[in-house]
């Protein structure tokens, strides 16, 4: 692994660019889904750290598209574009999704992770890329880092210790 | 396109008063038990409500990678919404301690059933506490789910308190009130925090009860 120049930060419900030798990285993701989309040709990559499944789910409008899985994969995709990838040479991974608390009553909020997971997954297919590796579910909090260098995704959870997909 | 601030556009000076008194009224009476629990003082910091971004909302607990013990417990009934109490992990094996008078108790790497399950029941009094005091001041009924206790990084905890509001808006409102045990030594010594975060649909609720 290349010593990266700078850690380029994702923030809840936001999405960045990130080109070799920078690595980028999303912190703390719960329910939430860390989207990674990479052309590994041209060592760029687009991160999206998203928190629903989809921009329907928003009583109004105009709000900040990269929170929501099929708005962000949208968006994702035209920024790797102006960046030179086209959409067949990309990629996927992913992380996050959990269920943080175990409750009793069944709220729909409980499963909003998996929920994220499937509406991650669903529009990924729609554009046909594929996903290379994902680390999903489970009730850890996930920082991940990608570096667009080697295509590694890296994992760090506080109950599980570390991981490379 | 409308201004993704919208929803909290309408909260001035006065709702924000409201607010603050609500976290001040459940922190007093979550902190005064927790403080008969564990025949310690507990000082309660000025409570606090903010309306910021996503982000600032896990740098107000430590930064979304911070690791921390927290109970949280859904409320349901006449204004739903969330309710967080974060302890650091040092803090929370130490109340336990406190609690149980036993050998010392490890939390979370290796299961301690017992330390577990004393930390539930504090967190299930405290949080009672809180809303009780809560209900009784608005004058609404609520409920609460059985709490439910994760010790794992700020961010993946608290994001879970955002999802309703990060349906109508790009900005959360933190209603935060911060304690300590007076062991620290510094003033800006933080023990730990409650976070309530109401459903939007609730706010009306609270305004509506309090005398305005």
């Amino acid at each position: 692994m290349s010593i990266p120049l700078h850690v380029i930060k994702v923030g809840i419900g936001d999405m960045g660019m990130v080109h070799s030798p920078d690595t980028i990285r999303t912190s703390g993701l719960g329910s939430c889904v860390g989207i990674v989309l990479y052309d590994e040709g041209r060592k760029t990559a687009g991160m999206a750290h998203i928190m629903l499944p989809e921009a329907k789910l928003a009583m109004k409008e105009g709000l900040n598209r990269a929170k929501y899985a099929d708005t962000a994969i949208d968006d994702l995709i035209v920024a790797l574009k102006g960046a030179g990838s086209s959409p067949h040479r990309l990629k996927a991974k992913l992380a996050g999704g959990a269920q943080m608390f175990q409750f009793s009553s069944s709220h729909d909020m409980m499963r909003i992770g998996p929920r994220n997971i499937e509406a991650v997954k669903e529009n990924l297919s729609l554009y046909r890329i594929p996903v290379i590796a994902e680390d999903v579910g489970g009730n850890s909090g996930r920082t991940i880092e990608f570096d667009p260098n080697t295509s590694a995704l890296h994992i760090r959870t506080v109950n599980l210790g570390k991981c490379v997909i | 396109m409308r201004n993704p601030k919208a929803f909290t556009e309408w909260f001035g000076p006065v709702q924000l008063n409201v607010l603050k008194e609500v976290g001040n009224i459940g922190a007093g009476h979550a902190a005064t038990s927790l403080s008969k629990l564990l025949n310690k003082k507990i000082d309660m910091r000025v409570p606090g409500v903010e309306v910021v971004g996503f982000d600032t909302v896990m740098e107000l607990a430590g930064g979304a990678d911070k690791e921390v013990v927290s109970i949280c417990q859904r409320i349901e009934g006449d204004a739903p919404g969330t309710m967080f109490f974060v302890l650091s992990p040092n803090k929370a094996a130490h109340f336990v301690q406190r609690m149980c008078v036993s050998t010392p108790v490890f939390l979370g790497h290796e299961e301690d059933d017992m330390a577990l399950s004393a930390l539930n029941e504090l967190g299930n009094i405290v949080s009672g506490a809180y809303l009780t005091a809560l209900g009784d001041f608005a004058a609404l009924e609520l409920a609460s789910t059985v709490p439910s206790i994760a010790q794992d990084m700020v961010g993946a905890i608290l994001s879970m308190g955002l999802i309703k509001m990060s349906q109508v808006s790009d900005q959360a409102i933190v209603i935060k009130t911060s304690f300590t045990d007076g062991e620290g030594r510094r003033e800006e010594d933080i023990d730990g925090h409650f976070f309530l975060f109401p459903d939007p649909d609730s706010y009306v609720h609270f305004f509506r009860s309090s005398v305005m």
